[in-house]
């Protein structure tokens, strides 16, 4: 299916009350992400987008593809599902080595050079994990950011799936800043549901949940793009400590002291 | 009246599925009523006949294979439900043994299967899978979307004219497919007959006998080389 936008219609919120944000639109491309609270329901949005809801589900939201619905009983061919979701809950259960099961995958997917997808599906994935997968693991045996590390690389690449639902990735021990630098450079919609304002500054706009409602919708907006600069600094300086305590060092108040310094130099 | 009969692997999601479509086709004023065939211990029909009040039965096969008393009382369940004034007839199965299908001709076959019961489930469960009408792939949301996909093509490759409805039951999605294929069923048509043939021959180990070894059996029997032969009259 040849998707060029996702339509979601607002539907009502936990109290019954219609949504602030009646409608917004998804083009090939764009990244947004969904914010706020634990419980406000965000997941739910995108389960709704994933199912392609059509007033059916509790919160009685509407997608559409292409300006069309999607009838009930539409069965997707496995091979041209649209949308792959990673959730924090999503784990992979087979046993298999990390290879066999791309193998099955990408020829489920009707892919033609296996051999060289695989390779690639991997060393996407590699770039987000602390140590790298290695083919011969069995699935089961990988850690957590390994999972979902892998989740990603074989949504985008094997999966090659044109809308791709990311559920709070940042709690998964992976390079997230790398991931969207790499994502950027698949012509995909990407939609985060995240806590992290780095995230969540880098989007074209964000959804802001409350009590299962859309309440606002936020273009990031030229002030705000500077911002996240700042932000990403900040944010280089806790990453740099992180890598520090990870590799076994001691830390020095000063040496924080000197690096918040320069920051603000 | 209209017949549905829900089989799946234990612990799969059957009754999950099922209390969500009752509670739909309450919504739309049918009168459904339930009943459970297990082995040993079942506690469904009390559960959901206090939550929604409906004429609910369960039946312990005991010492029969579920599927298998499922056969030789269905005609009496048809008869109870009719008696309760019931509009459709949901019959839960346990489903253990996988060499036969609980369906009935012309009646709904709806098989339960969770997807975290890995990829190869559907190449393992034979008819209670390639008989049915409708595939209900129950906890979608616990597994990567890789797998899912794997899983929801060896179903179709296990049944090539099924539907699948995938679903999260316990949020009640992808529930409404599933109630717009029962409104769309027959109704039942009697006397009634199993879809599929029930396994070879007649087996001396149902009836009891303990010994190992093909010698002590009669029947249609296999060597260990999957050679079938017949012993007896």
């Amino acid at each position: 299916m040849d998707i060029r936008k996702i339509t979601v219609f607002g539907g009502i919120g936990k109290n019954g009350e219609p949504e602030n944000v009646e409608r917004f639109d998804l083009k090939m491309g764009d990244i947004i992400s969904i914010v706020g609270p634990t419980g406000c329901g965000k997941t739910t949005l995108i389960n709704d987008i994933e199912l392609f809801a059509n007033c059916n589900t509790p919160s009685k939201r509407k997608v559409l593809i292409n300006d069309e619905t999607i009838p009930e009983d539409f069965s997707f061919d496995p091979k041209e599902h649209p949308i792959a979701l990673i959730s924090q809950y999503t784990n992979f259960l087979s046993d298999l080595p990390v290879g066999e099961f791309l193998k099955i995958h990408a020829t489920v997917r009707g892919a033609e050079n296996i051999e060289q997808i695989i390779a690639e599906t991997l060393e996407f994935a590699n770039q987000l994990t602390g140590e790298a997968i290695i083919r011969n693991t069995a699935m089961t045996e990988l850690s957590g950011g390994q999972t979902r590390s892998l989740l990603i690389a074989d949504a985008v690449i094997i999966g090659n799936s044109p809308i791709i639902l990311l559920d709070e990735i940042e709690n998964a021990g992976i390079n997230r800043t790398k991931a969207l630098e790499l994502l950027k450079n698949y012509k995909k919609i990407f939609v985060f549901v995240t806590h992290d304002p780095r995230i969540a500054l880098l989007s074209d706009f964000r959804i802001v949940m409350k009590s299962g409602s859309m309440q606002k919708l936020i273009r990031t907006n030229q002030e705000e793009t500077l911002a996240a600069g700042e932000l990403k600094k900040i944010d280089d300086i806790v990453l740099h400590f992180r890598g520090l305590i990870r590799a076994g060092e001691e830390i020095s108040e000063l040496v924080l002291r000197e690096s918040i310094q320069s920051l603000a130099k | 009246m209209k017949l549905v009969i829900f089989a799946g692997p234990p612990t799969c999601g059957k009754t999950t599925v099922i209390r969500q479509v009752i509670r739909r086709m309450l919504k739309k004023e049918y009168k459904p009523s339930f009943v459970k065939i297990d082995v040993l211990y079942a506690d469904e029909d009390e559960t959901i006949n206090k939550e929604f009040g409906i004429p609910t039965k369960k039946i312990y096969s005991g010492e029969l294979c579920p599927d298998h008393c499922n056969v030789v009382v269905l005609d009496e369940i048809v008869d109870w439900a009719r008696n309760q004034g019931s509009d459709y007839l949901f019959v839960e199965t346990a489903g253990l043994c996988l060499r036969c299908s609980p369906y009935i001709e012309n009646s709904l076959g709806v098989v339960v299967l969770e997807s975290t019961s890995g990829m190869n489930l559907p190449r393992k469960i034979g008819p209670m899978l390639t008989l049915a009408d409708i595939a209900v792939i129950t906890k979608i949301d616990l597994i990567s979307q890789a797998e899912r996909e794997v899983f929801r093509y060896r179903v179709i490759e296990a049944a090539k004219e099924i539907r699948i409805v995938e679903s999260n039951a316990l949020y009640g999605i992808g529930i409404d497919p599933i109630v717009k294929q029962i409104e769309k069923s027959n109704e039942i048509e009697e006397p009634m007959f199993l879809r599929g043939n029930p396994p070879v021959g007649t087996c001396t180990i149902c009836a009891g006998k303990k010994e190992i070894g093909a010698k002590n059996h009669f029947g249609v029997l296999r060597t260990m080389e999957q050679e079938l032969f017949y012993v007896g009259e």
